[in-house]
C-alpha cells in the first residue's frame, strides 16, 4: 500500500502541464469555439512527440507501456488547461482499444498521423470532434468497431460548450470490428478520463477565483477577506481535496484487471466520476458567485471553464446516474 | 503507486479481526456516566493487556510498533466490529504526540504506559467561557511559586472532564503577554487541591463534558509540557493532530457507511419502500466514506514519506464532521416517523453526537478560514 505518484509520474505530468501552458493559453481555447475545426494550432504534433498518445499502448507497439494512473494526472492537467482536442477520447479510449484488438492503425494513432475520437453507448449520443477526426472508435451494437471518416456521416450539434464540436454521427459502411476489445471497458475508461478533466477544470475555476478574489476591493478590503467568499472557496477546496483520490483510485482499479473485476472496477469508476461532477459543479457555482458581474460576461475567460464543467460534468454519466451505478453494486 | 494490500497487511487485518472478534465485551454503558466510564476504563486494560490500546507506539510504551497503514487497518476493523468507543481517545489521540515530541524522558516514562493500560484517563482543558474558537484569549493565570504554578481561573467544555484522572491545559504563565505569548501547556491531575469540577450535561443529558474552577489550586512545574512560554506552538502540534486523521480515522465512517447501506438492504427484505432519493443519499454518503478513506491512505504516504500535517488537517476535519452528521442524518430519514424513538435506536444517539462535530476541535467556520487563509492563501483582512 503506497498511495503516491513517482518521481517520474510528477516529472512527466509537469511537462505536459508546461506544453499545455505554453501552446494552449486562454486566447487558444477561445480561438477554438470559432475557428474552423474546433481545434489549437500546434498540439496534437507536440502531443504526439511527447508520447502522450501512446501512453496506453504497450511498449513492443512502440507505446509507452504505462497506465491509466499516469494518464489521469496528464488529463487533469488537460481539464486544467481547457484543452479542446478529443484528447481523453483519443488516450485514454480509443488507443487502448485498438492495442487490445492488435489493429494495424494503432501506430499512426500513437504516433500522431490519425486523429480518433469515440463514440459510445453513454456518451449521450454525441460524439466531440465527429468531423475533424481521422476515425472513430465506436460502439455497435454492444461491439467496438474502427469507422474511418468515410464510414460515418455527421450532423453537428451544439455544446454550450461551443469548443465541444459536437456531432451526432450515422455509420453508413461496414466497419472493421475490434476483435478483443471491451466495450464495457470503454465505457468505464471514458468516464474515469472525464472524471480527471473535471478534477482539473475544478482546480483552474478555483485558481482564477482565488485570484481575482485577492484583486477585487470592495469597502475598502480585498472581496476574498470577507468570511463568505472564503468560506464559498473553501468548499471547493475541498471537494476537490478528497475527489481526486477516488480517481486516482480508479484508475489504478482500471488498470489492474487482475485484482479488480468488472464490477469493481465499475463501482470505483462511478464513485470518482460521481465525486468529481459534484466536485467541478460546485466549483462552477462557487467561482461565478465570487466573481459577480464579471464572471457573467462573455468577454471574460471563467466562462470558458464554467461551460466546460457544466459539459464535463455531465458527460459520459452526471453524478446521479454513476451513484445509481454504485448502489447497484452495494445491492441496495 | 501500489494500491494492494502486501500479504503482511492482509495477515494483520485478519488478526485484528481475530482478536477483536474473541475479546468483544458487547454493549456496556456511556462512558459519560459515572459507571459507564469504569466500564470503557476496563475494556481499555483489555485493549492494553491485547496489546491493542496503543498499536503505533512503540513496544517500550505499550505498543506494537505498528506503521500508520496498520493503524489505519487496525481502525477499519475496530469500529467494524462492533466494540465499544475509546474513552481515552482524547489522551492517546491529542496529548500522546505532544508528549511524545515535547515531553522530558521522565514524562514520557511515567505518563505514556499510564496512558496506554487506562490507568490515566485524560481530558483536554483548553477552551474558556471568553476563549473558543479564539482561543488565544486564554486567561487562566499559572503564576510560578517555588516548585509549583498557581492556577487560578476557569476552563470548560472538557470532554471527559466529569470523570478523567487528569487535564492536559493551557494556561497564562506571563500574564503581562499577550495572546499567543506567555501562555504555557501544563498537566493538571483531577485530584490537585483548589481545583473544582462540575458536570455539564450535554444535549443529551449525560455529563459528557464538565467545567474546571482553579482557586489557587497547585500544581508541581515538572508538569509543564515543553517550554514555559512556549505552550501555544506546543498545543498546536496537538491541534494538528485532532484536527487530522489521528481522532477520527476512517474506519469509523467506513463501519457507519456500511451499518447505513444495511439499514437499506433490512429495509427493502421487509418489502419497505426505499425512496430514491434516500437511495442516492445513502450512496452518496457511503462514497464519501470512502473518499475519506482514499484520502487518508494518501495522506498516511506522504507522512510515512517524511510529510508533515499543516493547515491540510483542516480539509479533513470539515470532511469527516459533515460525512458523519449526513451518515445519520440520513439514516434517520430512512427510520421517518420511527426516528425520533430512543430505543434500539442507536442512529439516534450517533446523530446527536455527530451534531458537536462540526463544533469541536475549532468549528468548521474556524477551519474553513483556515483553509482560505492558509491553504488557498486569501488575505487575511
Amino acid at each position: 500500500m503506497q498511495f503516491a505518484f513517482t518521481e517520474e509520474q510528477d516529472m512527466f505530468r509537469d511537462t505536459v502541464r508546461d506544453l499545455f501552458a505554453d501552446v494552449c493559453p486562454p486566447e487558444a481555447v477561445r480561438a477554438s469555439w470559432d475557428n474552423d475545426d474546433g481545434r489549437v494550432p500546434g498540439l496534437w504534433d507536440a502531443l504526439a512527440e511527447m508520447g502522450v498518445l501512446a501512453v496506453l499502448a504497450p511498449e513492443e507497439a512502440g507505446g509507452l507501456g504505462m497506465n491509466e494512473v499516469d494518464l489521469v494526472r496528464i488529463l487533469e492537467e488537460a481539464g486544467y488547461a481547457g484543452v479542446p482536442e478529443p484528447l481523453m477520447e483519443h488516450a485514454a479510449v480509443a488507443v487502448p482499444a485498438l492495442a487490445q484488438a492488435g489493429s494495424a492503425h494503432l501506430e499512426a494513432a500513437i504516433g500522431g498521423g490519425s486523429r480518433y475520437s469515440v463514440s459510445l453507448s453513454t456518451g449521450g449520443g454525441a460524439v466531440l470532434a465527429a468531423g475533424s477526426v481521422d476515425a472513430l472508435v465506436a460502439e455497435d451494437d454492444g461491439l467496438l468497431v474502427d469507422v474511418g471518416r468515410e464510414s460515418y456521416d455527421v450532423v453537428p450539434v451544439e455544446s454550450i460548450d461551443q469548443s465541444r464540436r459536437l456531432a451526432r454521427v450515422e455509420l453508413t459502411g461496414d466497419p472493421a470490428g475490434l476483435s478483443g476489445a471491451d466495450a464495457a471497458l470503454a465505457n468505464d475508461r471514458a468516464a474515469l478520463g472525464t472524471a480527471a478533466q473535471c478534477i482539473g477544470v475544478a482546480r483552474r475555476l478555483l485558481d482564477a477565483t482565488v485570484e481575482y478574489v485577492g484583486e477585487r476591493y470592495q469597502f475598502g478590503k480585498p472581496v476574498g477577506s470577507y468570511q463568505a467568499v472564503k468560506h464559498h472557496l473553501a468548499n471547493v477546496r475541498i471537494a476537490n481535496e478528497f475527489a481526486a483520490p477516488l480517481v486516482y483510485r480508479a484508475a489504478w482499479s482500471v488498470s489492474h484487471p487482475e485484482t479488480h473485476d468488472e464490477g469493481i472496477r465499475g463501482r470505483d469508476v462511478s464513485m470518482a466520476k460521481a465525486t468529481a461532477s459534484d466536485a467541478v459543479d460546485l466549483a462552477c457555482r462557487a467561482a461565478l458567485q465570487c466573481h459577480g458581474a464579471i464572471g457573467y460576461t462573455f468577454e471574460y475567460d471563467l466562462q470558458l471553464w464554467l461551460k466546460r464543467g457544466w459539459a464535463l460534468a455531465a458527460s459520459y454519466g452526471d453524478a446521479r446516474r454513476h451513484r445509481d451505478r454504485v448502489a447497484a453494486a452495494l445491492q441496495i | 503507486m501500489d494500491l494492494e494490500l502486501a500479504p503482511r497487511y492482509v495477515d494483520f487485518r485478519e488478526e485484528c479481526r481475530n482478536w477483536l472478534e474473541a475479546n468483544n465485551p458487547g454493549r456496556i454503558a456511556s462512558m459519560d456516566t459515572a459507571a459507564g466510564f469504569e466500564e470503557h476504563r476496563e475494556w481499555e486494560r483489555v485493549l492494553f493487556d491485547g496489546g491493542w490500546s496503543v498499536p503505533g507506539w512503540p513496544k517500550a510504551y505499550g505498543g506494537r510498533d505498528c506503521d500508520l497503514i496498520e493503524w489505519l487497518i487496525y481502525e477499519e476493523e475496530y469500529w467494524l466490529s462492533g466494540v465499544p468507543g475509546r474513552v481515552s481517545a482524547n489522551g492517546v489521540s491529542l496529548l500522546a504526540p505532544t508528549i511524545f515530541n515535547f515531553g522530558t524522558q521522565e514524562q514520557q516514562d511515567h505518563f505514556l504506559p499510564k496512558m496506554a493500560s487506562g490507568e490515566h484517563i485524560w481530558a483536554q482543558g483548553w477552551s474558556e467561557p471568553e476563549a473558543g474558537s479564539d482561543l488565544a484569549g486564554i486567561k487562566t493565570k499559572a503564576i510560578r511559586d517555588g516548585d509549583h504554578y498557581v492556577l487560578n481561573g476557569q476552563k470548560t467544555w472538557c470532554s471527559r472532564g466529569a470523570f478523567a484522572d487528569w487535564i492536559f491545559c493551557i494556561v497564562r504563565t506571563d500574564p503581562d503577554a499577550e495572546r499567543h505569548a506567555g501562555l504555557t501547556y501544563l498537566l493538571v491531575p483531577a485530584d490537585a487541591p483548589g481545583m473544582e469540577r462540575r458536570p455539564i450535561g450535554r444535549l443529551d443529558g449525560e455529563p459528557g463534558f464538565a467545567e474546571l474552577f482553579f482557586d489557587d489550586c497547585r500544581v508541581s512545574v515538572d508538569n509543564v509540557l515543553g517550554e514555559e512560554g512556549q505552550g501555544w506552538a506546543v498545543a498546536m502540534a496537538a491541534a494538528g493532530s485532532e484536527r487530522g486523521l489521528n481522532l477520527r480515522s476512517p474506519g469509523r465512517f467506513m463501519a457507519a457507511a456500511e451499518r447505513l447501506t444495511d439499514l437499506v438492504r433490512d429495509m427493502q427484505a421487509q418489502d419497505r419502500t426505499v425512496d430514491v432519493r434516500l437511495r442516492d443519499e445513502v450512496t452518496d454518503a457511503w462514497i464519501k466514506a470512502q473518499a475519506y478513506r482514499w484520502q487518508t491512505y494518501m495522506l498516511a504516504a506522504n507522512l510515512m514519506d517524511g510529510a508533515e500535517i499543516g493547515s491540510e488537517a483542516s480539509l479533513g476535519k470539515v470532511f469527516w464532521s459533515e460525512l458523519d452528521l449526513e451518515l445519520h442524518a440520513t439514516a434517520l430519514r430512512l427510520l421517518g416517523d420511527r426516528g425520533e424513538l430512543v430505543e434500539g435506536n442507536d442512529w439516534l444517539d450517533g446523530y446527536v453526537f455527530a451534531l458537536s462535530g462540526p463544533i469541536y476541535a475549532g468549528t468548521n467556520e474556524i477551519q474553513r478560514n483556515i483553509i482560505a487563509e492558509r491553504v488557498l492563501g486569501l488575505p487575511r483582512r
